[in-house]
């Protein structure tokens, strides 16, 4: 079995910060999985094709919704398709191996160059699930009974789980993986960030949409704090929507495409009343 | 050589294994660190450390383990103010490297010291005097190996200082946190009826047609026994005056119990400080608005899972003495006491949480009451770290209090 060789880099689309990026190449080096945790919207599964692109290698995407088992992600017999083909088809039923399919985690393994393996939000399948998945992400192999076949990596590949901690982990899993926690950037790292997105913003603009936005995180009292992404969606917003920067603090037109809870709203927007009626008041006083 | 740094570790309350330990030495060998502290560091922490709740007492072990690898400071202002006109910086090529002779800590600083009483001005790209540039060990942006940076930027931070900084404090799991938190952590709070027990009586669709397609076609059905959650709880939530103060993250937890639709049923009563008669199904507590508590002993059976919300603090009289009850206009013929230890004995799954941090418990107005509820229920703060240990309280059988 070979080494992924290479260090990864960061590619143009997306920006890395220094700890994570050591982070990644040290799971590449140990050859083990990396678990990433962090706050919606800070590019976690952003992150998979980042390392894929840098690295000129094929990603693969395991989706997990609640009802996934670790089964699926090696292989499926399809019994059914076999039964169907049998009684109505004409084609040869007794190569089980035809009706064997393979999962993203086998495709993973059987690929002829090293790819890298996204396992999206793991957190949302059952307890169990990654318990069962222990002995193939070590071992990097599974066997299959129906045809006594046993399917080996021709090269490891680098294997990226993402999680939103839903649920925890269990310990034995923990164990075998490279753990890093994505923090919410600060401003000069989000600045860099939307550089991406929005190379061509005014100044100005950027400058009064930053301040708004931080100031909307820092409230206590929000429920759901507005991530990268949803200041990415904002700032198209107001530059489609031809907003001038002195309007955005005083305003906060479509604070609908930032906050995205009822209550959250209801709350800012009391507030920003009470704000101009009190400048009214105090203007009448005048 | 690492091993002290280890149980230091495990000293902070970090779950390090071996196998981590040995992945750790392996990425050592292999060159990972950089052969920097900060690199170290990083390495680490992304080895070791397993969930961001952890990464505070990390970073306290490691300042803690390395204290003493920091830069110096208090370095005259002037100093300073030369060193913030910096040369650009320069290529360092292998020759250098070699001519330069490694100084120890020690000299350097005695060096540093007798160059601060010489120095009178600006220096840039020399290579003894305090300045940016230059080969001089003192100074920033320029080259010496081994020699103090003072100010400019380094193209890492200090690890120490790093570690120093703090910045995961927020995640520690024992600080108050919002409702969804505690939703999470109200979750592992389930039980499913085994599949040992009980009718068959759900269809196992998957199981069937493979079965069947297996039989040639041939319908077999396969049954499965439904598996569902079997949680009862009770929630009892103190309603009195001095948990005003309390009142936001008593809020948070009542909504998460209350949006943790996976209970088998859930029902809450509110008290005045203490339980004794009565328990109130409003809590403003109404005199004619309640259940009695010897009632609910009685109907609710013993695998009922009881949370009790309270700060714990009242006059010990309100705790110890018949008609000890705060209420003016109410009279008690048990003490409160007494009636806490039937609901213990009756409910072994139990626990009490105190939204007063713990460590406060000896030192607040009622930590005499306080102990003595502690004596009857196991108590845990009202933190998501003491939620989380109350819940896996609730999962298994606690011992009952020695005193009846």
């Amino acid at each position: 079995m070979k080494r992924p060789n290479g260090t990864y880099n960061g590619s143009s689309g997306y920006i890395v910060s220094d700890e994570l990026r050591n982070s990644v190449n040290i799971a590449i080096a140990l050859q083990k999985p990396l678990l990433i945790k962090g706050e919606p919207g800070t590019g976690k599964t952003m992150l998979a094709q980042s390392i894929a692109e840098s690295l000129g290698m094929e990603l693969i995407i395991w989706n997990i919704k609640s009802t996934t088992k670790a089964q699926e992600g090696l292989y499926v017999y399809d019994t059914v398709q076999r039964l169907y083909d049998s009684q109505f088809g004409d084609q040869d039923v007794s190569d089980i191996k035809r009706y064997i399919k393979m999962g993203k985690l086998g495709e993973a393994f059987l690929a002829p160059s090293p790819v890298v393996l996204l396992i999206d939000e793991i957190d949302k399948a059952d307890l169990e699930f990654p318990n069962d998945l222990l002995w193939e992400l070590d071992q990097m192999s599974f066997y299959i009974p129906e045809t006594k076949e046993t399917i080996r990596t021709k090269h490891r590949p680098i294997v990226i789980i993402t999680s939103n901690a839903e649920k925890e982990l269990p310990d034995a899993f923990l164990r075998r993986c490279i753990f890093h926690y994505i923090e919410f950037p600060n401003a000069e790292a989000m600045e860099k960030i939307l550089a991406v997105h929005h190379p061509n913003l005014e100044r100005k603009l950027l400058e009064q949409a930053m301040d708004s936005f931080y100031m909307l995180r820092s409230l206590h009292n929000i429920q759901k704090r507005p991530s990268t992404s949803e200041l990415i969606d904002w700032l198209q917003a107001l530059v489609i929507g031809g907003i001038s920067p002195n309007r955005i603090k005083k305003e906060l037109p479509f604070l609908g495409v930032l906050l995205k809870k009822n209550e959250d709203l209801d709350l800012i927007l009391q507030q920003l009343a009470g704000k101009s009626q009190s400048r009214n008041a105090m203007s009448r006083y005048r | 050589m690492f091993t002290r740094f280890y149980y230091e570790l495990k000293n902070q309350g970090l779950p390090v294994s071996m196998n981590e330990w040995d992945a750790l030495l392996e990425a050592l060998e292999a060159g990972l660190s950089g052969s920097s502290l900060t690199g170290f560091y990083f390495l680490c922490r992304a080895v070791l450390v397993k969930s961001e709740a952890h990464y505070d007492r990390f970073d306290l072990a490691f300042a803690r383990f390395f204290e003493g690898v920091e830069t110096p400071e208090g370095l005259p202002d002037k100093i300073w103010e030369w060193l913030n006109k910096a040369l650009p910086a320069r290529e360092i090529s292998e020759e250098m490297r070699r001519n330069h002779q490694q100084l120890d800590l020690d000299e350097l600083k005695r060096m540093l010291e007798e160059r601060l009483k010489e120095q009178q001005e600006q220096h840039h790209g020399g290579n003894y005097w305090i300045g940016t540039g230059g080969t001089s060990p003192f100074g920033h942006s320029g080259y010496h190996p081994g020699g103090i940076r003072i100010g400019g930027q380094s193209n890492n931070f200090s690890a120490v200082k790093v570690a120093g900084m703090r910045r995961f404090q927020e995640f520690r799991s024992d600080e108050t946190l919002g409702v969804r938190q505690f939703q999470v952590a109200l979750r592992k709070l389930r039980q499913f009826t085994s599949r040992l027990e009980g009718a068959k009586t759900e269809l196992d669709v998957d199981a069937t047609i493979d079965k069947t397609c297996q039989n040639a076609g041939r319908l077999e059905l396969v049954w499965e026994r439904p598996r569902e959650n079997s949680i009862k709880v009770l929630l009892l939530m103190d309603a009195g005056g001095s948990m005003i103060s309390y009142s936001r993250l008593c809020n948070q937890l009542f909504s998460a119990v209350h949006r943790s639709s996976h209970f088998k049923d859930l029902k809450v009563y509110y008290f005045h400080n203490c339980i004794y008669d009565w328990l109130y199904h409003t809590p403003e507590c109404r005199v004619n608005d309640y259940t009695s508590t010897s009632h609910i002993l009685n109907n609710l059976s013993g695998d009922y899972r009881v949370i009790i919300v309270g700060d714990a603090s009242m006059a010990p009289s309100e705790l110890l003495r018949q008609g000890g009850i705060i209420d003016w206009d109410l009279y008690n013929d048990r003490a409160g006491i007494e009636w806490l230890r039937d609901l213990r004995h009756q409910y072994e799954y139990s626990v009490w949480l105190n939204p007063i941090p713990r460590k406060y418990w000896e030192w607040v107005e009622g930590s005499y009451t306080i102990k003595k509820i502690n004596e009857v229920f196991p108590m845990q703060e009202l933190t998501l770290d003491g939620l989380e240990q109350a819940v896996s309280a609730l999962r298994s059988r606690q011992r009952v209090a020695r005193a009846t």
